[in-house]
């Protein structure tokens, strides 16, 4: 099994969500995230799919994707041809005593520190799933309280745009 | 292309040519805006599209008149809160609404219409129950692919989801099993999402459309205007195949010596049954109509093997499991045609034509993929296997027949008589057949009675034969033939029913004689749930767990199918001997001012042969209890 991130322009209408979940849901497809947001065309939103899949299945994916009416196009976003951001808030426990070092870990990822009290920071760090994780088992020695995270984003590279183009044949 | 790979570029441009490869994208885009031309040459809006200017009118009058102007003549339903206003200016309207007894008959009636006619099924349920009570036969029409509109009811949009009375989430209920669902709560919508709910409903791979009203939004006042606009901007269902994958299939025809036409349901839906004929005789290849397709191949032709699948002739299933190509023309690799996958048909090349791109490759890897309809792809595929065959000659198909037309002669369908002296119930389905004839409508429910009206009447044209196969729905054949008898009016339509199956839906009796809708129900009374107790005998040691429903031969007869048929105003016989069978269907069929229910009682011993049990290879078919063919003596 391999992990692939598909990209999955739809009309922005109520249920499409649920339609997309539930989908993944009944034809035992795993999904591994999701994000969803608008895109600069009113009406259409994009979600990012990332699913753990062999070839057979991910195209079996997309084909049962595509029936649904509300679905607009997809495409598969490949690692190399795209650029792939999760987001993540941490909040760790510092003290007077661990605060320096903590921060100091934070900057070594080009996370940035975005609430401080008296014994806990919150850090807020974007990046490819796999920095996070390895910013996550840095922290991780001083007390982690809470994480938050994204699904992944993932846009193509270069200048071509997917709604503009799905937009057109339309 | 920097930009990350699409899937199949094929769906990327269409959303659907389903080719898993990647050949030729010039021709592919070229192919699609072929059809795309096509597509924008017809309006995606149903009905004679008559321009109705600007005209202020309630929702509800909305509904009534985008049902009208989309051409619908037939609607069955029942009223009630939630859909009341509906109601109203559908009693001033044309349309002949058939009031059932139970939302389940209104679908599986809308269903029946559906499947003699063409033409989309519709029909109406109130909010809540009303519309649950359609669940199952909205999952039937999309098991099997049905052009259906359910219109429901739903409560006020400012209750919806305050738990309010009578109401549920039926478009969350139906999600899984619609095609597509809309929920309209300003009555402004209703125009276009009635016309996209028919276009969507019809067009591509047929299926049930749930659209679901708040009652603000039938109470509500519009400005109604006519054709709407359908925005669909996902929707591009593929007709045209690709001509290059048509000419692959073709070279690959030519040089099978073991090709089957493997031919299902979409051949029906999509009206191609003088296209098929026309390439199974320019082919010569021996064809099976799979249980939803049965009749869009003359059953009488010789080139007709069977039916393939569970309960499928030997012909039939060994045509498939020794065949070097399949040429598979709107099937979908079913389970109960294939038996365990990875066994079936191992030698084959597959050629897989279908309108529906999921279809291709879900159960078994295709050589050559054709998306479209088959409508357009037949007729495309004999023209280039004829090319073909000119040009590299017609393969010699003398072997592959003799071995085939040996096995018909060797395993014919037949049956053994019962033991305890009861009717076999497959004569008097084999009677049914004989004396209404190939232009007669013929319905099962589903269990051994569906599997022998399969088996021993002869299916001579599309459309004249009406089940349940995907979903298996109990109950079915009532109801739908209630709505094929309104859909073709000068037709016979019987019902071949089980025991079982006619106490789960037989309220539409009522309906029937108070409608004038003359249908035919022969019970086919076993006094079992016939299928399970044959499974039962085989598998669970004769151990017949809760599968005795006391109706039949020497018992207590609950209930009385004949005073059951009176007490509903039909015309109703109890036949017990082989001597009365043909005096017995005779008055039924001199009978047309009223249903007919007959009881014919029948042998619970009798069981459903071939038969190729659960979990095994398709080579194991047994043509009775533990008896295989002997392949060695074939040639």
């Amino acid at each position: 099994m391999s992990r692939h991130t598909l990209s999955v322009l739809v009309e922005d209408k109520p249920g499409v969500l649920t339609r997309v979940a539930s989908l993944f849901a009944r034809r035992a497809f795993n999904i591994n995230s999701l994000a969803v947001g608008p895109t600069e065309v009113p009406g259409i939103s994009r979600m990012t799919v990332v699913v753990d899949a062999d070839g057979d299945l991910i195209e079996q994916v997309t084909k049962q994707l595509n029936k649904l009416i509300n679905v607009i196009k997809i495409v598969e976003l490949t690692p190399e041809s795209s650029v792939q951001r999760d987001h993540i808030l941490v909040k760790v426990r510092a003290d007077a005593a661990t605060r320096l070092q903590v921060t100091q870990a934070a900057d070594l990822f080009r996370a940035s520190v975005v609430d401080v009290s008296t014994d806990s920071v919150v850090i807020e760090a974007t990046g490819h799933p796999e920095k996070l994780t390895a910013l996550l088992s840095v922290l991780e020695p001083f007390g982690i309280r809470e994480i938050v995270q994204s699904g992944t984003l993932a846009v193509g590279r270069g200048s071509r745009s997917m709604s503009d183009r799905a937009l057109r044949s339309a | 292309m920097s930009k990350g790979s699409p899937i199949s570029p094929s769906l990327m441009a269409t959303k659907s040519t389903g080719a898993t490869k990647a050949p030729e994208r010039a021709d592919r885009t070229a192919d699609h805006a072929a059809v795309v031309a096509d597509l924008a040459a017809v309006s995606p809006v149903l009905g004679p599209n008559n321009v109705v200017p600007p005209t202020v009118m309630t929702g509800s009058q909305a509904i009534v008149r985008s049902l009208e102007e989309l051409g619908v003549d037939d609607i069955f339903g029942l009223p009630g809160g939630a859909i009341l206003p509906t109601y109203d200016p559908l009693m001033a309207s044309t349309m002949n609404h058939v009031l059932v007894r139970h939302e389940q008959g209104a679908g599986h009636a809308a269903q029946g219409y559906a499947m003699v006619t063409g033409r989309v099924g519709v029909c109406i349920a109130t909010s809540g129950p009303g519309a649950t009570n359609l669940v199952t036969a909205i999952m039937d029409a999309h098991m099997d692919s049905v052009p259906l509109v359910a219109i429901t009811g739903q409560v006020s949009s400012g209750v919806i989801g305050t738990d309010a009375f009578q109401e549920a989430d039926i478009v969350g209920i139906t999600m899984p099993i619609t095609k597509h669902s809309f929920l309209v709560t300003d009555p402004n919508d209703i125009p276009h999402v009635m016309a996209e709910a028919f276009h969507l409903a019809s067009t591509g791979r047929p299926g049930p459309v749930l659209v679901d009203v708040a009652k603000d939004a039938q109470v509500g006042q519009m400005t109604f205007s006519w054709p709407p606009k359908v925005d669909l901007p996902g929707y591009r269902p593929v007709t045209r195949g690709h001509n290059k994958q048509v000419r692959e299939a073709a070279k690959l025809i030519a040089a099978s010596t073991k090709p089957v036409l493997y031919v299902g349901g979409g051949v029906v839906k999509a009206h191609a049954s003088a296209e098929l004929l026309a390439l199974a005789e320019a082919t010569g290849a021996p064809v099976v109509t799979t249980l939803m397709a049965k009749g869009v191949f003359p059953d009488s032709h010789p080139q007709h093997v069977g039916m393939p699948g569970m309960h499928g002739s030997v012909s039939a299933v060994t045509a498939l499991q020794q065949a070097d190509l399949l040429i598979t023309l709107g099937a979908r690799f079913d389970d109960r045609v294939t038996g365990v996958l990875k066994t079936f048909a191992p030698m084959a090349k597959v050629i897989h034509a279908d309108i529906d791109p999921a279809e291709i490759s879900k159960n078994r890897t295709a050589d050559v993929p054709i998306v479209g309809s088959v409508k357009e792809i037949i007729p495309e595929l004999t023209e280039a296997v004829r090319t073909q065959f000119d040009a590299s000659g017609t393969p010699d198909l003398t072997t592959w027949w003799a071995f085939l037309n040996n096995l018909k002669e060797t395993y014919p369908l037949g049956w053994t008589e019962p033991d305890d002296g009861l009717s076999a119930p497959q004569r008097v389905i084999e009677r049914i057949g004989a004396l209404t004839g190939p232009e007669g409508v013929y319905v099962a429910g589903v269990g051994q009675h569906q599997m022998w009206a399969a088996q021993f009447i002869k299916y001579e044209r599309p459309h004249a034969w009406l089940n349940s196969g995907g979903a298996g729905t109990m109950g079915y054949a009532v109801p739908a033939a209630m709505g094929a008898k309104v859909g073709e009016p000068d037709r016979v339509v019987w019902a071949i029913d089980g025991d079982g199956c006619f106490q789960m839906t037989n309220q539409e009796l009522a309906t029937c004689a108070i409608n004038n809708i003359p249908i035919k129900v022969a019970v086919i009374n076993n006094s079992s749930l016939g299928m399970v107790r044959q499974w039962q005998t085989l598998f669970y040691e004769g151990r017949y767990s809760n599968t005795d429903l006391n109706t039949g031969h020497d018992t207590v007869r609950i209930p009385d199918f004949v005073k059951l048929g009176e007490a509903y105003g039909c015309a109703s016989f109890r036949c017990e001997r082989d001597e009365d069978i043909d005096a017995t269907i005779q008055k039924a069929l001199e009978i047309n001012d009223r249903p007919v229910v007959i009881d014919f009682v029948v042998s619970p011993n009798s069981m459903v042969w071939p038969m190729v049990p659960a979990g095994v290879s398709n080579d194991q078919i047994q043509v009775a209890r533990n008896m295989t063919p002997e392949w060695e003596e074939e040639d």
